[in-house]
């Protein structure tokens, strides 16, 4: 199995317009390691450079950073590059995996000792910031989820239920609109797909994790890849036991099982464990950032001119 | 002799009596206090009871009730007769209660760290990892000594046949301990006798045991001196009175989240004189508030980067962030087998049979038993109210079912538990006693020698109804001393100093966080503020009023400078034809506190900006503030006309200048008030700068009257008169209003006084500034008065002298905003500013 290698450059820029006094930020900026992905080489640059810096580990093992400014600055910058290999890892027969029901009862607890991996995994079987557990959800993948059915073609089901009666609209949410709403106005971004998959599986209680990333987009033939085109992507991972990595990953905004085209940077329960640059500042007029992604397949395309050139130097 | 008061004290077969034996015989560690009592003449009995009530009342001891609509803080209610445990009892309870603490100390060292708890299944992880309680983020933190439940409290009721029995678990930031030390302080001096003879422990042991354990944790380096500060969510938590008394007893700052900074890994205390580093915080908010970049980011109370600081092992969190998720009351059920496991020991004392939903066998006990039990949330996090199966019925039972099922986990049902009843003075009677359901909250603390002491006593509550099941303060409880006896000497240790020698002397102005100081300093330019506005509307009202409704250029004028000063809102285009005369702009402006700059806004700055300093300011001082609110809310219910108005604008503008009489004469001459008073000076610098600014550029000011008007908005009409004896002239009253400075109403006057406050302040606390308002003032002061000489005012055209002297005004219009900015960055880090949230993707 080839692996399938890529340049990523996640570029944010806040453009305060007064000065922000006191500044302290998280970062979930680097990919992590998987048993499908390699990071070969991966590095934050910022300006201004932080006045404090550490690095670390969340709990759900994502590399995390905590920067802080101590200065006024008015503009900040945030560039992550990294260069990632991802494996093929979609497993060859959905229907090979456990029964749904099996599954549920696993994870449910039995006042004896679990198995290390369910317990694991039970770290994503509850409500979490943005995951309620409800009946309407439970009822909404029922169909999916007839007795006896192998979990991963019913998530794969679901999976196309929400990605056929779902319209992707940016318009329509929020990042804090609740996913009883998404699910009632039937449009939202990858962030409420995965959101409302994830829910829908937990609230069976099925286990289930959400995904952020990168997916590789191809231009339109012919024209060249724009830097920046691109954006954060997100999506679901199903509890499998049994599989060769005990996580399938879901794509419902593309109804597909990532395979080589998905790089992954982090895994939570849901988005506000993972959000890729959170913050507080102090001062500042409006806050909104600019956010510019650009994924390139490094064995295919050459690098858009300007790519690696720092413009950090410039500002 | 009266009757004995045994003989109508009702007896139960029900419940456990504190006082009586099952036989209604006297226990015999209650025999000697009940013989007092009943040999206590019904006046005597009075008289204690009002000391009770007149010492709550001097000290202000209240609890805020969130359910008042008038938001009032409602007199702590405390009955005069304690309950009393005997030694060997207490014994029993003391070691079960220090148990528990280490028990749940454990615990959270387990759940976040190593989990053998959830590896071992002891514990369902729904309970850890379904709860909001649990905070990831703290996930391997190690607090230093490795101590996770600095302070804990248990609430504990009494079977009918005497067992105590745990009913809840508090692991938050556990209330009422405060409360308990000053019920102690009261009922010790209604039954001074009786304490001593009945070998009553002390608490003092207790709160300094308390004090050396988060000394003797705090991570200090070299011989600095550990410094611990209180943290309070603020004036509206329901027990900040305890908070600010707990303070004040132990020696802690009492301190808001935007009191403090992290830098790095450290966190600061920010005050007048610069960062402090902080080892310890007391902290009395919840955890998930504490820190907006990694917990709740909508908390406007937290501290950003403080989990950073207590991963780095440089704070003490007492007690550590995370450690509300054992409040629980489903875990109860698995606490056997967990303190097996973890101490070695069997669990000393039972909790109130609990079954958790979420296991299929405990759901349908549930079900079956539903009357007998109390439904409550499985979370701490939860909203629910404890609701007792017997008394639902119909649809609401059916609901409340249907709920549980939905979600099995977020629910237990607990056993309900005769409460035991305790003899209680009645104050509706004059010589009896009632019995009242009663419960008792104990509290543990980490000691110097990482041990828990318990507190001998605690915080007894009875409830309002002889059959009441549920005992709250926030329902209208009352409270207890709780006396337990003593076989050995008491402890005569006291925290309370007898009196006070030279080196405990405190003099003003040391340890003013920025906080308290800036909200002096808007203190002062709000009451400002609010006094200009005011003086802004009674002139145009009455001039409005004079010329009976007409708009005189008088009139006209008056209404265009205060919408020139932003006071009344500048109408759209197409109103200006249907509200020509201004009325019901200025009577807007007076009284909708919705109308940007509005004097009812202007109220509701000053408030707000007072009850955060409410500790500073004294009695006179605040009940005149609330009679401006009263006034303010009294006036906005009715259509009042403009004379109305007018005695209003008279009323307020009363209290105005009491409000500045006890600033000067009744607050104390320290840092905090020099910022009031800077505040205050600056407000009213740029008020007149800017108005006399705008009027001199003001066509409309040239019309007859005009003048006058402006000496009365600045407060100088009746100095005018008596220098000059006739009608106002241009060169004269600028001279008054402007470059006079023996007048206190004056330009230069403020700028001369500010001077002096800065120059002040920049000796005591080391900053040279306001040099741009040095240049401002003297370039006003060289202004050549014989401009105006000879120069009536409809002749002071555009590029004249009067322009001039308003560029020259405008200049130090911008110093002073200057300086304000400055004052706030030098010595408030902006801390009236918020935190915000930033979110990118």
């Amino acid at each position: 199995m080839q692996p399938v290698r890529y340049h990523v450059l996640h570029e944010t820029r806040y453009d305060y317009g007064s000065p922000v006094s006191l500044s302290q930020q998280q970062l979930h900026l680097s990919p992590r390691v998987l048993p499908w992905q390699l990071v070969e080489e991966q590095r934050i640059d910022i300006a201004p450079a932080p006045t404090w810096r550490r690095d670390g580990a969340d709990a759900f093992g994502n590399p995390v950073s905590w920067i802080a400014f101590h200065a006024p600055h008015e503009t900040l910058r945030i560039r992550s590059l990294m260069n990632v290999a991802v494996l093929p890892h979609r497993p060859a027969d959905l229907a090979a995996s456990p029964a749904w029901e099996a599954v549920r009862e696993r994870l449910a607890y039995d006042a004896s000792a679990p198995d290390a991996d369910d317990l694991d995994a039970t770290r994503f079987l509850f409500e979490s910031p943005h995951v309620r557990i409800k009946h309407e959800l439970a009822d909404y993948a029922a169909d999916c989820f007839p007795p006896g059915r192998p979990v991963l073609l019913g998530a794969q089901a679901l999976m196309a239920r929400i990605f056929r009666e779902f319209k992707f609209d940016p318009e329509a949410t929020t990042v804090s609109t609740p996913v009883l709403e998404v699910l009632e106005k039937k449009r939202g971004v990858c962030q409420d797909f995965a959101h409302l998959m994830i829910a829908c599986l937990r609230s069976l209680g099925l286990a289930a994790r959400y995904v952020s990333g990168y997916l590789l987009t191809r231009p339109p033939p012919g024209k060249p890849r724009l830097i920046g085109a691109d954006a954060s992507h997100a999506w679901v991972a199903v509890y499998a036991p049994g599989t060769a990595d005990g996580w399938v990953d879901f794509d419902p905004t593309n109804n597909l099982l990532p395979d080589t085209e998905h790089i992954t940077v982090a895994i939570g329960r849901d988005f506000s464990d993972i959000s890729p640059l959170r913050g507080t500042i102090l001062g500042g007029g409006g806050a909104e950032p600019e956010v510019a992604v650009t994924v390139v397949p490094v064995d295919e395309e050459e690098l858009p001119e300007g790519l690696l050139a720092d413009p950090l130097e410039e500002a | 002799m009266a009757r004995t008061l045994l003989a109508i004290y009702p007896q139960s077969t029900r419940r456990y009596d504190e006082m009586l034996k099952a036989g209604g015989e006297v226990r015999p560690h209650w025999q000697q206090f009940f013989d007092h009592l009943d040999a206590a003449s019904p006046e005597e009995m009075r008289e204690r009871i009002e000391f009770v009530d007149r010492r709550i009342q001097e000290n202000g001891v209240t609890y805020n009730v969130y359910a008042d609509p008038n938001g009032a803080d409602r007199p702590w209610a405390l009955d005069p007769l304690p309950l009393i445990i005997p030694p060997d009892e207490w014994a029993a309870v003391s070691a079960a209660v220090a148990q528990r603490a280490r028990l749940f100390d454990a615990m959270l060292a387990d759940l976040y760290g190593e989990q053998r708890l959830l590896a071992e299944g002891l514990l369902p992880p729904a309970l850890i990892y379904g709860q909001h309680g649990y905070l990831w983020p703290c996930r391997g933190v190690k607090p230093p000594g490795g101590v996770w439940l600095h302070h804990f409290a248990v609430d504990l009721a009494r079977s009918p046949d005497g067992r105590w029995w745990v009913i809840a678990d508090r692991t938050q930031a556990p209330s009422g301990a405060g409360y308990a030390l000053e019920n102690r302080l009261v009922i010790s001096r209604v039954f001074p006798e009786m304490f001593r003879d009945l070998h009553v422990q002390h608490l003092a042991d207790f709160f300094r045991d308390q004090l050396d354990g988060l000394a003797a944790l705090a991570p200090v380096e070299g011989d600095e001196a550990p410094h611990i500060v209180l943290l309070t969510p603020g004036p509206y938590n329901e027990t900040y009175f305890e908070h600010a008394y707990l303070a004040r007893y132990l020696g802690f700052p009492l301190v808001e989240g935007q009191d403090l900074t992290v830098r790095g890994d450290t966190v600061y205390l920010k005050t007048l004189r610069g960062l402090k580093r902080v080892h310890v915080i007391l902290r009395r908010q919840d955890d998930d508030y504490c820190d907006p970049l990694e917990l709740r980011g909508d908390s406007a109370l937290g501290i950003p980067g403080l989990l950073n600081v207590a991963r780095a092992g440089r704070v003490v969190i007492a007690n550590a962030l995370g450690s509300g998720l054992l409040g629980s009351g489903a875990i109860m059920g698995f606490l056997p087998a967990i303190c097996e496991r973890l101490l070695g020991e069997p669990l000393a004392m039972p909790s109130v049979a609990t079954w958790w939903c979420g296991e299929k066998p405990a759901l349908d006990y549930v079900r079956e038993h539903f009357d007998d039990l109390v439904i409550k949330p499985a979370y701490p996090t939860q909203r629910l109210d404890p609701v007792f199966g017997a008394e639902l019925e119909g649809a609401e039972r059916e609901e409340l079912l249907a709920r549980i099922a939905a979600r099995p986990h977020a629910y237990v049902a607990q056993e309900m538990i005769n409460l035991a009843q305790a003899p209680t003075w009645s104050r509706a009677h004059e010589r009896r006693l009632i019995a009242r359901p009663v419960g008792l909250r104990a509290y543990a603390v980490v000691n110097a020698d990482g041990g828990y002491s318990v507190m001998p006593g605690g915080l007894a509550r009875v409830a309002t109804g002889a059959s009441t099941r549920i005992i709250s303060m926030q329902r209208g409880g009352a409270s207890k001393d709780t006396w337990v006896l003593t076989d050995g000497p008491v402890s005569e240790f006291t925290l309370l100093k007898p009196s006070i020698g030279v080196r405990d002397l405190v003099r003003g102005g040391a340890n003013l966080t920025s906080r308290v100081v800036e909200n002096l300093f808007w203190l002062g330019r709000y009451a400002e503020r609010f006094d200009d506005s005011a003086r802004m509307l009674r002139v145009a009202l009455s001039r409005l009023v004079e010329a009976g409704g007409q708009k005189t250029p008088a009139v006209a004028s008056a209404i265009e400078l205060a919408e020139r000063l932003d006071i009344v809102p500048v109408p759209e285009e197409d109103e200006l034809d249907l509200k020509g005369d201004g009325e019901h702009a200025l009577l807007e402006a007076i009284y909708d506190p919705a109308q940007p700059g509005s004097l009812a806004g202007s109220i509701r700055s000053l408030m707000w900006s007072a009850t955060h300093v409410r500790e500073r300011l004294s009695l006179d001082h605040w009940h005149s503030l609330n009679r401006l609110q009263r006034e303010q809310a009294a006036a906005q219910k009715k259509h009042p006309s403009m004379t109305e108005a007018i005695a209003f604008l008279d009323r307020v503008l009363g209290i105005a200048s009491s409000l500045n009489g006890f600033a000067m004469d009744n607050m104390t001459r320290d840092d905090g008030w020099r910022f009031l008073i800077v505040g205050r000076r600056l407000e009213r610098l740029a008020f007149l700068a800017r108005a006399i600014s705008h009027f001199l550029r003001m066509d409309s000011a040239r019309g007859p009257g005009c003048l006058e008007w402006l000496l009365e908005l600045a407060d100088s009409i009746i100095t005018y008169r008596s220098r000059y004896s006739r009608l106002p002239e241009l060169l004269p009253v600028v001279d008054l209003l402007v470059f006079d400075d023996s007048n206190p109403h004056g330009v230069m006057f403020q700028a001369g006084v500010l001077g002096n406050y800065l120059e002040r302040m920049a000796r005591d606390l080391g900053a040279e500034r306001g040099e741009h308002l040095q240049a401002a003032t003297a370039a006003l002061r060289a202004f050549p008065l014989e401009r105006f000489e000879n120069l009536p005012f409809v002749e002071c055209r555009r590029g004249s002298a009067c322009d001039d002297l308003a560029s020259r005004l405008d200049d130090l219009v911008a110093a002073a905003g200057e300086l304000s900015d400055w004052l706030g960055m030098r010595y408030f880090t902006h801390v009236g500013d918020i935190s915000r949230q930033t979110m990118a993707l």
